[in-house]
């Protein structure tokens, strides 16, 4: 059986991949390609710990995220494709009409 | 006893005038402004006059009681009404002379575009001050006390348009405030030492207490603030000042408020308290002094006035220094007997005198008069008899009152002969120049501009006298002569009441009869005679001296004025008091706020604190805005970085707590 301190740290390593992709990408897809990665990683955590405890909440939860990031997936992409059309570029640094 | 006189109507009938011709009068002709404001001041006068019918046969003191006030504790303060000899005299006075004075208003002020307005503000002048005469209790004796002040402030500033009208009215008001303030002390002090300020339930108080003889105490010092009260509302020394600026008001507005009646309510204020004062034999003195200085002094002045308004300020000034000279030497029934020819006379004067006015077309200086006795007869005969009176001629009015007065300061006990003698200089002086105005307007050639110029405008583009080329000087209409010739008549037999001392019997239930019987002995009044014969030698002695100068000789006066230079400046400038007062207090004042209080506390302090903490807010916010990139990475990194602390944060937390178990 493997270890739960070895889910968490894959985990932990998933979602800090997350976490510097999203500071560090500029391109707008990758960035939300990273999200996903932090849910993941998230996921991950949920049902390691469901499996650790025998408890199905985890398992569950991990459902809702799944269909909130499809969601947001849907949206996002639909964001994403408007941008484009309007700034006809992808880099987030461009898009900057709001700012002071 | 049981009759119910409705007192409370004499108030506040004018304050109905006030409110109908304040809130309808602008839009109203003349004619309805004036039946209103005659109707309400008259229906005031007819409602006191059954009041007197009444009051003979019911006891006085009388108390009405209209509502609650205050309710304190302990103290308590109501609305009620208090009548007595004393007031009943003064409720006369001021309602008759006031309708009087209203009626000649009409006349007076008939061409002035703000019509409405006098009239309203004259209505509301009768209601504070019959609430100040009537008031039984200090506080609304007070009210009334502040509001005859302010309706001065607005009838002396009533040509607002005029810079010098408009300043004499706040020197007025600011000039009241400073006795109002002696006024309001001396109340706190009855308050807290005999808890209450009904005149009956204080006066009962005070009654038990011995004279304070041997030194000054607590009656001192509230007697001598009711003094600076006085002072200011009835222009004795030091805050006289104010009275002969005020005469920038409309001319009726000098003879009712700044002679007859406002300026009177100091006296009342202190004959009312007599109570108090004959306990405080100092505050007395002070009184008396107060008084018989003003009344010299003044005189003085009054000599070398031009202005015609100005003598009879200064005139009422030293008069109103007989007042509190009788006062001060406890014979308040002479005071008062003196308040009330007063009234008469010097109401007819200042009415009079508005009438010359209204003759020369706005013109009020008197060397551009003279001769004017064919053009105004019945002004000059109503003006002669006044002057006779303030001079103290038998038999008119003023010779009763003033010998009473002269003869009390001799021979009271608080009284001395000091006081007698620089009261019988005074009534020599002011016979002098009374009868110097008289011959200077009436007598000679007229000086003034034949045809439209009038000199200076002083208030003809106002009062629009200027409106109608005045070819040469000419009578007033009948609804001005009328109130002069009544006033006249008053002036010839106001005086009458006085003799074998029916007045002081009138008042004697107010001010007890002390002083009065103990000067009735056959050796005193030889004296009294005596004295009484040497005020009027000193009376025709003044006129004739001023017929001399003035009518035989009249390059004479300016000789001697210009012999005595030096003095004679002195004189002419009023003893430079307004400049000694302006350099020192209003200059300080003015000094002090702006580098203090303005320049130093406002500016430097409050506003720069402000100031301060806005710029300080503004550049930290410069600072902390560059945070506020835009770059959503880089709040991102914010978060992560955040995020990153708390976790360090709870690892940690987690490994003490874990170390502490």
């Amino acid at each position: 059986m493997v270890p739960l301190s070895y889910y968490l740290v894959l985990s932990g390593i998933l979602f800090a991949c997350g976490v510097a992709g999203f500071l560090i990408k500029r391109n707008i897809i990758t960035i939300f390609m990273s999200i996903e990665l932090m849910l993941n990683g998230v996921n991950l955590s949920f049902v390691a710990f469901a499996a650790h405890w025998h408890a199905l909440a985890g398992q569950v939860f991990v459902f809702f995220v799944m269909v909130v990031a499809a969601a947001e997936a849907a949206v996002g992409l639909a964001i994403i494709i408007a941008v484009y059309r309007t700034r006809e570029t992808l880099n987030v640094d461009q898009v900057n009409l709001l700012k002071l | 006893m049981t009759a119910n006189l409705n007192l409370w109507l004499i108030p506040v009938l004018p304050l109905a005038g006030t409110a109908i011709n304040g809130f309808l009068g602008k839009k109203s002709s003349r004619t309805a402004v004036s039946a209103v404001g005659l109707f309400f001041s008259g229906a005031a006068f007819l409602w006191a006059l059954k009041v007197a019918w009444q009051a003979s046969s019911i006891d006085l003191p009388y108390q009405e009681f209209l509502a609650h006030w205050i309710r304190s504790g302990a103290f308590s303060v109501d609305f009620a009404f208090y009548l007595d000899q004393l007031s009943l005299i003064m409720l006369l006075v001021v309602t008759g002379v006031g309708f009087l004075i209203h009626i000649y208003s009409v006349g007076y002020m008939w061409e002035d575009p703000s019509y409405y307005r006098f009239f309203t503000y004259l209505n509301l002048f009768m209601f504070f001050m019959l609430t100040l005469i009537l008031a039984n209790n200090y506080l609304q004796m007070f009210i009334g006390w502040e509001g005859v002040g302010l309706v001065s402030y607005l009838l002396v500033g009533f040509w607002f348009t005029k810079d010098s009208a408009a300043s004499a009215g706040k020197k007025a008001f600011i000039v009241n405030r400073i006795g109002d303030f002696g006024f309001l002390i001396a109340l706190f002090l009855i308050i807290q030492h005999f808890g209450s300020l009904n005149f009956t339930q204080v006066f009962d108080r005070v009654h038990p207490l011995a004279p304070e003889t041997a030194g000054a105490g607590l009656l001192t010092a509230i007697a001598l603030l009711l003094m600076v009260g006085a002072a200011g509302k009835s222009a004795q020394i030091p805050l006289y000042v104010w009275l002969p600026d005020a005469m920038e008001g409309p001319t009726p507005v000098s003879a009712l408020i700044h002679a007859a009646t406002m300026v009177t309510a100091g006296v009342y204020m202190v004959s009312r308290s007599h109570v108090i004062f004959e306990r405080a034999p100092v505050a007395l003195t002070v009184v008396a002094i107060i008084g018989t200085l003003t009344a010299l002094f003044a005189a003085t002045i009054g000599i070398v006035q031009t202005d015609i308004k100005k003598v009879l300020a200064y005139s009422t000034i030293s008069q109103l220094g007989y007042m509190f000279m009788a006062c001060g030497v406890g014979a308040f029934s002479a005071g008062i007997f003196h308040l009330m020819t007063h009234a008469f006379f010097k109401g007819l004067l200042f009415l009079a005198a508005g009438s010359v006015i209204h003759a020369v077309g706005g013109e009020q200086d008197m060397r551009k008069m003279g001769g004017l006795k064919s053009y105004i007869p019945w002004t000059f005969m109503t003006m002669g008899i006044a002057t006779l009176a303030i001079s103290g001629i038998p038999p008119f009015a003023g010779f009763w009152s003033k010998d009473e007065i002269l003869w009390k300061a001799f021979s009271s006990e608080h009284g001395s002969w000091i006081y007698w003698l620089i009261g019988l200089i005074t009534a020599f002086i002011t016979s002098f120049y009374m009868f110097r105005l008289l011959f200077m307007t009436f007598w000679g050639d007229y000086r003034g501009a034949q045809g439209d110029d009038h000199g200076h405008d002083s208030h003809g583009s106002s009062h629009g006298h200027d409106g109608h080329g005045h070819g040469e000087p000419h009578e007033s209409p009948m609804v001005m002569l009328v109130p002069l010739m009544i006033l006249a008549l008053l002036s010839v037999v106001g005086g009458l009441v006085g003799i074998g001392d029916r007045f002081d019997h009138f008042l004697s239930p107010v001010f007890g009869t002390g002083i009065a019987e103990a000067a009735g002995e056959a050796a005193s009044k030889a004296t009294e005679y005596i004295l009484m014969g040497i005020s009027v030698l000193v009376a025709v002695l003044g006129l004739l001296l001023a017929y001399f100068l003035y009518v035989s000789r009249p390059h004479l006066p300016q000789r001697i004025a210009a012999s005595l230079n030096g003095f004679y400046e002195t004189v002419l400038h009023k003893y430079y008091v307004d400049e000694i007062y302006a350099a020192l207090f209003v200059k300080p004042l003015i000094e002090g706020s702006t580098q203090i209080l303005w320049q130093g506390i406002d500016r430097k302090v409050i506003d720069d604190t402000i100031n301060n903490a806005a710029d300080g807010a503004k550049h930290v916010s410069d600072e902390v805005r560059h945070m506020q990139s835009g770059n959503l990475r880089s709040y991102a990194g914010w978060i992560a970085a955040g995020a990153a602390c708390v976790i360090a944060w709870m690892l940690w937390l987690g490994m003490g707590l874990g170390a502490g178990k």
